[in-house]
């Protein structure tokens, strides 16, 4: 369904994205992992076009999508934001609504088969009671579900996340996480999510790429990806993987007694550290 | 009755309250029930009696009507694209004097007035088109001067505006003192000096504003799509090159025709969007509209307020606008900081 090609992205001049290639099916959710500043977000703002390729392909459906323009691009992928700029005083519906722009043309005259599709994705997303509650007055995880149920009514086969948990607790955590999977399933989306909890990654993707410094450094079912040497070597800290005790997926614990000393000293203040930082510049 | 519905009742039934008011008060008074008489007696086939002053009916017809009707169309055209320029620039501080467009067309219309005086309706018409230039460069040159990143922060925006602004206005000043007897006349026009009499600039203006405002009020579902950021926007499929062009053109263009002929007026496109918005909400369908309504009105007070207040002697009602607006500017910048109703 989406197909990522040899993607090369650069922001002011410098390579932050090199040589990505990624393909997602349809039913399939796709975790995007990687430490701060590795360019995930970049990633999902490459794909839905707001920010330029340097080169490589972006297919949807078969389609390049450099070839189509916003308004179509938009009908084949919808994003939830992660730095998310919401005009406070808008109300529920009136931003759910405006994933139907899309279809409205200039003038967004709504149909009543609009407002059903927009009623629709309110209830997959419990948020039809907010309806008609300001953006302003909603904690992260409604906020989070009115951005979904806006994605949702834009339907579009492909969905974009990024991180969806960010600002929320244990309990809307998984509530989010459960409810994006339903709906991958039910509605069959190709669905990429960046996230930063390695463990909710082995939990709810099918399957995972692993980024670092730019580049994908390894991609394919959560075991084969969240391994001990995969994830020290890139994000620096030694780690165990145990298996889940009820799904058998992998949870990942940081060694934090060794970190302490041998990882987490900053590199200007020991030899050691200046010694590793100067590798990493090679 | 819907909210929005109910809205737009009080919005018209205030404007023509305000309206009646601006028409019968002055230097002699036209009580309301004369006022439709003379009106009534304009249609063939009624016969009035007419117990009323002579001059009433010239005063009504030549002085009154075409001066509250430029002040509406002023009011409503500053008010609209101050809603615009504040939805196209997320920012609750545009308005068309503050970010210098004002000054923009005011300097287009002067150079305009320079090259040869209007003296017939078609030298009325090139003046707008003059001050729509001037608008256009002026908003080109401040959005550019102003923008950070992918935003336009409300300290470079006024900066910008201000120094654009000062800019344009020496230039008109300049043009003015070194020019011939006319263009110096034009001087207390420009200052919001009082509308040019007479039904010709009313006629002159009405497409420009016409055209300006029903782009406007068709572009609602585009703004709000728009304050949601433009990344945001692209993603929601609206094209941001086309979007943008369109209100800035439209809002341009309707603020260049109101200062052709009324001379720069500030605060009206501040004020009025910022009222509407706290009684009626966010949702610009409703709040181009309900703006272009309220500022016809809010102009019309304002100027009957100049008229009345040192009668017979006849204050700018940009003096008016600017004693409300000012302080109203400085609530508003306090309250940006909890921007609950933006």
């Amino acid at each position: 369904m989406l197909e990522i090609d040899s993607l090369y992205v650069a922001y002011h001049g410098q390579e932050i994205l090199m040589d990505i290639s990624i393909s997602i099916r349809p039913g399939e959710i796709l975790a995007v992992v990687g430490p701060n500043g590795v360019g995930k977000s970049t990633l999902i703002r490459a794909i839905s076009g707001v920010h330029p390729l340097r080169s490589g392909r972006v297919r949807v459906a078969g389609m390049d999508l450099s070839s189509l323009t916003t308004l179509q691009r938009s009908r084949y992928l919808a994003v939830v934001p992660q730095d998310r700029l919401l005009p406070a005083a808008f109300t529920v519906w009136q931003t759910v609504l405006l994933g139907r722009t899309p279809y409205l043309g200039w003038l967004g005259r709504v149909t009543e088969a609009d407002k059903k599709i927009i009623q629709r994705a309110m209830q997959m997303t419990y948020t039809t009671s907010l309806a008609n509650r300001r953006l302003g007055e909603l904690s992260g995880g409604e906020q989070q579900r009115v951005l979904l149920a806006r994605a949702l009514a834009q339907d579009a086969p492909i969905l974009l996340l990024d991180e969806p948990t960010t600002h929320l607790d244990l309990q809307h955590e998984s509530g989010l996480l459960n409810l994006v999977r339903s709906l991958v399933q039910e509605k069959k989306l190709a669905l990429l999510m960046v996230l930063h909890d390695l463990n909710l990654a082995g939990l709810y993707a099918d399957r995972i790429a692993l980024l670092a410094d730019g580049r994908l450094h390894s991609v394919g079912e959560p075991f084969q990806v969240l391994t001990e040497e995969n994830l020290s070597s890139v994000y620096h800290v030694p780690v165990h993987i145990i298996p889940h005790p009820d799904y058998g997926t992998p949870l990942v614990l940081p060694d934090g007694r060794v970190a302490s000393g041998e990882f987490m000293t900053p590199p200007a203040l020991s030899w050691q550290g200046f010694e590793l930082g100067a590798k990493e510049i090679q | 009755m819907l909210t929005s519905q109910r809205a737009y009742l009080y919005n018209l039934l205030f404007l023509l309250g305000v309206f009646v008011l601006s028409v019968s008060i002055g230097a002699i008074y036209i009580p309301p029930g004369t006022l439709l008489r003379l009106l009534l007696d304009q249609l063939p086939g009624l016969d009035i009696e007419s117990n009323w002053p002579a001059a009433f009916a010239s005063i009504l017809f030549k002085i009154r009507l075409p001066h509250a009707a430029i002040i509406t169309l002023t009011g409503a055209a500053l008010a609209g694209s101050g809603a615009a320029y504040q939805g196209l620039f997320r920012n609750p501080l545009a308005d068309p004097y503050l970010i210098g467009v004002a000054s923009g067309a005011g300097l287009g219309a002067v150079l305009g007035m320079a090259i040869s005086w209007p003296n017939d309706l078609l030298g009325l018409f090139r003046i707008p088109a003059m001050a729509f230039l001037g608008a256009i460069l002026t908003v080109l040159l401040v959005y550019n001067l102003a923008r950070v990143a992918r935003s336009v922060p409300t300290t470079t925006l006024i900066l910008a505006g201000v120094a654009v602004s000062s800019f344009a206005t020496s230039m008109t000043s300049f043009l003015m003192l070194r020019s011939t007897e006319e263009l110096r006349r034009a001087l207390g026009w420009l200052l919001g000096g009082g509308a040019m009499s007479g039904w010709e600039p009313v006629w002159a203006m009405l497409p420009y504003i016409l055209i300006g405002l029903t782009i406007l009020v068709l572009s609602g579902h585009a703004l709000n799509v728009l304050q949601f950021g433009e990344e945001q926007a692209q993603q929601l499929g609206l094209s941001m090159e086309i979007t943008k062009l369109v209100l800035v053109l439209a809002a341009s263009l309707s603020t260049a025709a109101a200062v052709a002929f009324t001379g720069i007026i500030g605060f009206v496109g501040l004020v009025v969007p910022h009222v509407i918005r706290i009684f009626w909400g966010p949702d610009y369908r409703h709040l181009i509209p309900l703006s272009i309504l309220g500022g016809g009105s809010a102009l019309l007070l304002a100027d009957l307020l100049a008229r009345v207040v040192l009668a017979p002697q006849v204050l700018p009602v940009g003096i008016v606008t600017a004693l409300v607006g000012a302080p109203f500017f400085l609530w508003v910048l306090r309250q940006a900081k909890s921007v609950a109703f933006w």
